[in-house]
This record gives C-alpha cells, structure tokens and sequence, in this order.
C-alpha cells in the first residue's frame, strides 16, 4: 500500500519533468540557453553544482525508498527494534563526504566569482554607463557621446563594460541570454562584464521590487556584428533632422516642445524621462508595447494603463489631430 | 481617535447585553467566563493554544494572499491583480506567512511541549508568555489592519529601502509593516527569552542537557537565534520609523544615508529567522521519525552539535542574500565557503533520521507522513540550497522565480510540513482528542501533491528569466504552461488545508478519546501525564534516568516515572489581564503614530505605562492547589 503510493509520487513528479522538459524556455531569455561568455560560464557551474547535488539526492532517496519499504511495519508484526545509539564509522562517513564534495565545489565557484570580477583592458571594452529609473533603463554610451534608453545596442565579440547608476530606488539589471544580473543602487556605481558571442537580440529585465511598474521594467539588447554596430553608431550621432519637413510634422514639434521636451530632454534636471533621440528607429514603446501608431496613442492617452506607476502623465488633452500631428513628428525622428 | 472611544464604549455595551446588564455582579461574571478566563491566562498550554489558533488563523490569511496571486499568474496578461495591489498581496503573504503564522505556529508547539518535555511545571515567566502571545497578536493585527485603513504594505516582506521611504512609498502602507512588525516583534523576542530561562532552569532532576529531547534542544538553539537575531530587525524598524514619521536621513543616498545599510541590518536579521523556523522543524522531525520507527534517534549527540553548528553559522552567511549588491568578490567568496558549510551539519541530520528509521518497525501514522515527506523535498530545498550559495550562478538566479522554489521547498517543505507533523502528533496531548487519521491522511496526500506541483515547476520559470515579484509577464517566451501548472498545483494545497479544518472541526465534537500514552510509543516525559495535562503538569516531579526518559522507564518494566518528590501542594501563578491590557496599549500607540495621530500615540502609551506600573507593584503572589494523587485513581 505505501510503497504504491511512494511509485505514485515518483511517476507524477517525473511526468511533471517530462512537461517541463517539453519546454525549454525563449532563446532570447534562457538562463540554460547561453549567448555570451559570463552566462556560459555561470551555466557551467550551474550544471556542475546539479551534477553534484544530483549525486547526493540520489543516494538519500536510495536509503530512503529502501528504508520505507524494508522496515515499514507489517500487519501483525510487533517486533521489539534494536536501540542503537549511534555509529562513529557512519558519521564520520557521511560528515567527511561532503565536505569533500563541497570542496569540490568551492574551488571552481571562488575561482570563476574573481574571473567574472576582473575588469577587461581598456582600450578593447565598450563602457555603458546604464541607470535605472522607475520604471526605465537609460544608456549612454561615454565613448562614442550617445545616449538612448530602453534599448541598447552592444558589438558582438566585444566586452562590455556596464556601469550601473542609481537614481530612485533599488533595481537589478539583468539579461539572462547574457549573463547573471547586478543590483542598481542609488549611491553607488556597480560593473558588470558581459559579451555577446552571436548576433540576436535579448531581453533584458529588471529584478528587484522597485514600485507598481516593476514587471514592466523590460528593456532589449541588440547585438550587432561589428559593421552593423559602427551603422547604428553613425546614424545615432547624426544630429535630428531640425525642421521638419511636412506642416503636419512641424506643428508636431511645436506640441512636442510644449508639452514633452520638459521631461524628455532633460530641461528640468529633477524630472527626468527617457531621451526620444532617434525614438523612430526604436521596436518597442515603453520597453513593452510593440512598436505602432495605435499603441503609442494608447501610450499617450493613459500611459499607467500600460505601465502602471509611471511616472509619464496622460496626454490626453490634445484632439485628435494635435495628437496624430505628435506622432507624425516623432515617427520622423529616425 | 473619536472612533476608538466609540468602538471601546460599543464594546462595553454588547458585553454587558449579552451578560445581562451592569450590576454589582458585572465584574463578577465577567471575570468568572470563559473569555476572561483564556485572554487572562498564564498557563503555557492555554497560551500554546492561544498561538496555535492566532497561527492558524494567520495562515490562512496568508493562503487566501498567495492563492489570488497564483490566479493573476495563471496566464499572461491577466488584469485581476495588477501594480500596487499585487505588490501588496506579496508583500503581505510574505511577511503574513513569516511573522504571523510560521512564528506563532513554532511558539505553539514550544509552549505546548517544551515544559512537559523537561518536566516542568510551567515556563519560568508566565506573566511574559501571555503578554509576548498578546504582543504578537496585536501587532499581526495592526498589521493586517491596513488592508482598510490606506492600503496594505507595498514594498516586499524585505521592504528594502528606497522603495520603503516615503517618497516611494506614500501612505500609510509601509508605516504599517514597521509598526505592526515592531509590537509583534516585542512579543517574540520576549517569547525567546522565556524560553531560554525555561529550558536552562526548569529542567527536572536528572534530565541534563544531554538527555533533552531533540525538539527542546531546537527550541533552545532557536531562542538564541531570536535572542541575537530579532534586535537587529527592531533596530532596523526604529531607523525606518524614523525616516517615515521624523523625517531621519538614515537610509536616504541624497542626504547622506545608504540603502546597503538597511539590507545588511534585515538580512543580519533576515538569515538567522530563516534557521529560527526551520530548527524546531528539524526538532519535531526527531522525535516524530523516532517515536513512529519505536527506535531510539541514530546519533544523539552528532544531532545536537549538527543543531547548535547550525545556529551559529546562520549567523555567518547573511551576505549571501545580497551576492548582486556588488560587494566585491572577496566578501562574495568568503559568504559563499560559509554558506556551503552549513550543508554538512545539515547532511548529518538527514543521514541521521534514515539511520533511526533503518532497522525500526515504521508505523505510518499522519504525524510520520509528514515526517516521511518532509525528507525528500527538504533535501531538494537543501540542494538548491546549495546551489544558490555559488555567487556566480547566484547572479542567474538571484530575484528570480528560481529562487521563491528553492525558499518555498525550504519553508513549505521543511517548515509547514514539520509544524503539520508536530501538530498531529501533539495534538492528542494539546486538547486530549486525537485527529482522525483518515482526513489526516487525505490532508498529507492532497498537500503534497499540490505542493510539488506549484513549486517544482517554478524552478524552470526563473531559469527560463521570469523575476520574483512580477504581475505579469509575456506571452512566447515558454513561461505559460508552467504558469499554468502553477497555479493548478494550488488547489491541492487548498484543498488539503480545507482536509485540515474539517479535521480539526470534526475531532473536536467528536474526536476520540486520547490516553496518556496517545500514540502507545511515547519515549519523553510528556507522555507519562495524562492528555490533556492537568493545570499542574506533573502531580510528583519525575525523576529522569537517562535519554528518552519515558522509554528508560517502559525498559525497566515501569508502567509510570519515578517521581523526585513527596506529593504536595503546588505553586501556581494568578491569572493577569495586565498582558492584554498593555498589549493594546502598544496597539493603540502603533496605530495612533502610523495615522500621525500623536494624542492617540500618548493615549496608548500612558496605558503601556500604566500597565507597567500596577504590574510593579502587584503582589499577587499566586495561589497553591492540591494534585489528585495519579496512584490513587484520580484524573486519568
């Protein structure tokens, strides 16, 4: 009767594996699907500490499955156990085992904890200097004099130095895809180094609780091969196109300059929002929302109904032309 | 503050309707009811009782949090619970789950068992038991009171700051949590305390500290842990109430201050609570896998020294909460070697119970299943355990749902699992009765089962880059199903929970009778007097000749202890309303500081202080009653 029921667990249990086995996670965000040199690494230790840990539950639930099933008692039986008390020989067996094992384990994790540490030489690195708002990412990039939020553009092969700035709150800055996560804390500068060994793009997330909007905290990494990287370098660098070209566009910018520039050109140094350089060319709006007409009139008509918590507030005083005039603007900012 | 005095004059009013009107009999009758009797009581089983209810009750609470957060999980996109209030709901069953059940639950079982498993007559202060229990409840209370009075706690059961401030936390959400945390945490500290005393000086002839049953032996390793843990958490709750209500600057980068400090200060805290509730679980596990395998426990000592190791390093590894901090990789190395470290005393005691149950005769009583299922899913919690110990896959799993499996399997497998034994197998001792074992059965099957199937699958959705505390998440990214699996994987445990209240309801109108002996295999003390105890415990102090005093006795062909002593009157101390009393003081302060309402704050304190005052010069010294001589026939 109980041994069926032990087999009964065990069968669920390992048909909950088989499902979960079935999938395997989104390339773009698996811890288990590595694309860069800090996550293969990270994963490496993951999967020898598994291997370890493997070991030992193995042998537990041999002694314990066999225990249950041998010395459960049977109908009838009244049988006076042996009081043992104890035995040295065993104990220190099973003291002295795993601390071997555990050796085992503490050298590759202390060797690879100063490896991930180890700043790369300067002059091959790409410095990012990355902040984390509620609830948005910005990145500049001191080196090339560029900044831009929610999506960042990295060259793959390259090390990538990110600084990491805090304004507001505590925020974790992670990119599965490409290595283990670095808390934002507001009052100090932290550095994580991450590569990207192919060409993709990944998702970036934040981490820790910070406010109504931290599940929406999501921002991309574009990783572009060399050529593609220094493409995106130039376009970003070109100054906006001043005057726009349309009548429509034009008085677009007059509503974008009364009513948006305060926040996102960083007018007002205490109310900052994320820079729209070349907003055009980004996938998403927010770091969420596909990128479209219809979502950014969404977007701008109750921003907290797409992320609640922001800070952005509604625009929805404009009429229907001002507003599509606005759009029009910011679509032309390529 | 109007409404409190209505409230309080409302009050009055229906005890005396429902007493039958002032008269110069009103005091009397009050104080000769029931009611009067529990609020009032010092004794260590009522106020076990007390906990065990207020622990229950607290649980479920927590239950119905995590269940409505498992429905906005269900699938992507859901707007059930969205923004603030599902930070609320996670804030709350976490600190709920930690503060007002797991804590409360533990004191339960230590009040109920510790004092009659060295054979004494009581805890040393009774006094401070009632009043660290009406601390407790009071501040779960005022804790709970937010969800209606502005909005409950938002900003994580670990409440770091920056997002804690004001200026991120407007409202009176977070001041609830230091507040409400602060009373309760009061009353735990002195529940520690009391039982540190309790174990060092109460202890009956013979029964040395090597001859302590392994549950007491946790409950004195654990009130050590309080002892030096909790005063860290109150000093860290003073600094945020600063900051709130006084407009302080410790935890503000702008003005100086550091959010690192506050994560140090709750994890310093933080860590050792975590071995505060596991250890009495580890406690319970012994005798439970002893008792039902009729053997004596493999490895006695190894058994203590692996408890006090633990103890004392779960002081040393409070960093590894904070890998991702960017303290440098010489504090990550060194907090990661310790960390591992606790694994070994750990390993002994797993090693040890399945070497007690090796060569036994295993009954699979409800108390044993627990038991029996605590094994397997605490050593996956313990290997993950492990695996979050090494910084750089740490920095993986940190803050992702990896994470709520791994503390899940520790606090649910481990702690919920063990307090379910402990509770099935004391219960016939608590109230005299014994559970029915059919539901318990169903209760263990149905938990188990949903457990597993909530969590394990929750070890995938952080590798596959889900973060903990999220409302949502997206579609196409392999997260669904096993959101799905999830949530389906709670209705077991809801379902085995509702298997627990139709036990416990049933048992009590018409549960059977338990004896003394309730489960035939008792090896401690406990088991000699009769279910329930009478008000005195033991009529004679029994003489303790060795471990497992009881079975030393069964060995030696005696049907009862031996007692150390003549039969005499004995001792007992007076009921007091002073706990309650200056319970709800500290209540009325709490609330009257977090509404910013500083006459009612002095109103409760002057009762705090009060009440201070007439216990100083009380000098109620006590009463003396008879025992019913056992031999004689008496009580059973």
């Amino acid at each position: 009767m109980e041994r069926l029921r032990i087999w009964r667990i065990g069968l669920l249990i390992s048909l909950v594996m088989i499902l979960l086995a079935g999938c395997s996670g989104d390339p773009t965000l698996s811890v288990l699907d590595p694309k860069g040199s800090a996550a293969k690494i990270q994963l490496n230790l993951i999967y020898w500490s598994l291997g370890l840990m493997t070991v030992v539950f193995v042998i537990v639930i041999t002694i314990f499955v066999y225990v249950l099933v041998r010395y459960r008692k049977r109908k009838g039986q009244d049988r006076m156990p042996e009081q043992v008390h104890g035995s040295t020989k065993l104990e220190i067996i099973w003291t002295v085992i795993p601390i071997a094992a555990l050796i085992a384990l503490a050298i590759p994790t202390v060797q690879y904890t100063f490896d991930l540490a180890e700043a790369p030489p300067a002059e091959e690195t790409v410095i990012i200097d990355v902040t984390g708002y509620q609830f948005w990412w910005e990145f500049k990039y001191p080196q090339y004099g560029i900044t831009t939020a929610q999506e960042v553009h990295i060259p793959v092969g390259k090390k990538i130095l990110f600084r990491v700035h805090g304004k507001d709150v505590l925020h974790s800055f992670w990119v599965p895809s490409l290595g283990g996560k670095v808390d934002v804390v507001p009052g100090r500068v932290n550095t994580v180094i991450l590569d990207a060994k192919e060409a993709g793009v990944y998702q970036g997330k934040c981490a820790e609780l910070c406010g109504s909007g931290h599940a929406l905290m999501d921002f991309k990494v574009f990783a572009k091969n060399q050529a593609d990287f220094d493409k995106w370098k130039d376009q970003m660098k070109q100054p906006a196109p001043t005057v726009a070209t349309t009548s429509s566009e034009a008085n677009g910018e007059k509503i974008f300059q009364q009513n948006c520039i305060g926040c996102h050109a960083g007018v007002n140094p205490n109310i900052q929002g994320p820079n729209l350089n070349k907003f055009a060319t980004r996938t998403t709006i927010a770091g969420v929302l596909p990128h479209n007409d219809e979502n950014l009139k969404i977007w701008l008509r109750n921003p907290q109904s797409v992320k609640p918590g922001t800070l952005m507030p509604k625009i929805d005083y404009l009429n229907k032309d001002e507003l599509n005039d606005l759009i029009k603007y910011l679509d032309s900012r390529k | 503050m109007p409404t409190l005095i209505v409230l309080l004059v409302l009050a009055l009013f229906l005890a005396a309707i429902f007493t039958g009107g002032y008269n110069k009999q009103f005091f009397e009758r009050v104080r000769s009811s029931r009611t009067w009797d529990w609020l009032t009581t010092v004794d260590h089983k009522k106020i076990g009782i007390l906990y065990l209810m207020a622990g229950l009750f607290f649980f479920i609470i927590g239950g119905i949090e995590a269940t409505l957060m498992r429905l906005q999980l269900f699938a992507p996109g859901n707007e059930l619970f969205v923004g603030r209030t599902f930070n609320e709901l996670l804030t709350m069953h976490g600190t709920t789950m930690i503060f007002l059940a797991a804590m409360p639950l533990i004191f339960a079982i230590m009040n109920a068992v510790v004092p009659l498993q060295i054979g004494a007559r009581d805890v040393a202060f009774p006094f401070l038991n009632s009043l660290g229990f009406w601390l407790f409840f009071f501040g779960g209370l005022l804790l709970n009171l937010s969800w209606i009075f502005g909005g409950a706690p938002d900003a994580g059961w670990t409440s770091y700051t920056g997002l804690a401030l004001n200026e991120y936390s407007p409202g009176p959400g977070v001041d609830f949590y230091v507040l409400g945390l602060q009373i309760s945490g009061i009353g735990t500290l002195i529940g520690g305390l009391n039982f540190l005393v309790t174990i060092i000086n109460m202890r009956a002839p013979g029964m040395t500290f090597l001859r302590l049953p392994l549950f007491t032996w946790t409950a004195f390793v654990t009130s050590g842990l309080i002892l030096f843990a909790f005063p860290a958490l109150t000093v860290a709750l003073l600094m945020l109430m600063f900051d709130r209500l006084f407009g302080s600057n410790f935890f503000d980068y702008t003005m100086g201050g550091s959010t690192v400090i506050w994560e140090h200060l709750f994890w310093i805290f933080g860590h050792p609570e975590v071995y505060i509730v596991i250890l009495p679980a580890f406690g319970i596990m012994s005798d439970v896998i002893s008792t039902f395998s009729k053997k004596r426990l493999f490895g006695y000592n190894s058994m203590v020294f692996a408890t006090v190791l633990i103890g004392f390093l779960g002081f040393m590894v409070w960093v590894h909460h904070m890998f991702t901090v960017g303290l440098g990789p010489i504090t990550n190395s060194v907090f990661a070697v310790a960390t591992m470290a606790i694994a070994v005393p750990t390993g002994i005691k797993v090693f040890n119970w399945l070497f007690t149950m090796w060569g036994g005769e295993i009954q699979f009583k409800t108390p044993m299943l627990w038991a029996v299922g605590f094994i397997p899913t605490f050593v996956l919690g313990g290997m993950t355990g492990v695996m979050l110990a090494l910084p750089p896959a740490d920095y993986q799993y940190q803050d992702s749902y990896f994470v709520v499996a791994h503390f899940h399997y520790v606090l649910v497998g481990g702690t919920v699992f063990g307090l379910f034994a402990g509770i099935y197998y004391w219960w016939p001792k608590m109230f005299g009765q014994m559970l029915s074992e059919r539901l318990g059965k169903w209760h263990f099957w149905t938990f188990l089962i949903g457990f597993h199937l909530t969590f394990f699958p929750q070890h995938f959705l952080g590798l596959f880059g889900m973060p903990r505390r999220v409302f949502t998440y997206q579609t196409n990214v392999g997260l669904e199903r096993i959101n799905e699996i999830s949530t389906i994987g709670v209705a077991g445990m809801v379902i085995g929970t509702i298997f627990f209240l139709i036990n416990i309801v049933y048992t009590l109108r018409k549960g059977k009778k338990a004896e003394a002996d309730a489960w035939g295999l008792g090896r401690t003390l406990e088991w000699s007097i009769p279910s329930p105890p009478p008000e005195y415990n033991f009529a004679q102090t029994p003489l303790v000749r060795g471990f497992d005093a009881l079975w030393v006795e069964k060995e030696a062909g005696n049907k009862s202890m031996t007692p150390s002593e003549p039969l005499g009157s004995i001792h007992m101390p007076s009921p007091s309303y002073i706990p309650i009393l200056m319970s709800i003081g500290f209540f009325i302060a709490g609330f009257g500081f977090i509404v910013r309402g500083i006459p009612a704050a002095a109103i409760g304190l002057v009762v705090v202080f009060a009440a201070l005052f007439l216990r100083s010069f009380d000098y109620d010294h006590g009463y003396h009653v008879e025992p019913e001589d056992p031999e004689k026939g008496g009580k059973e």
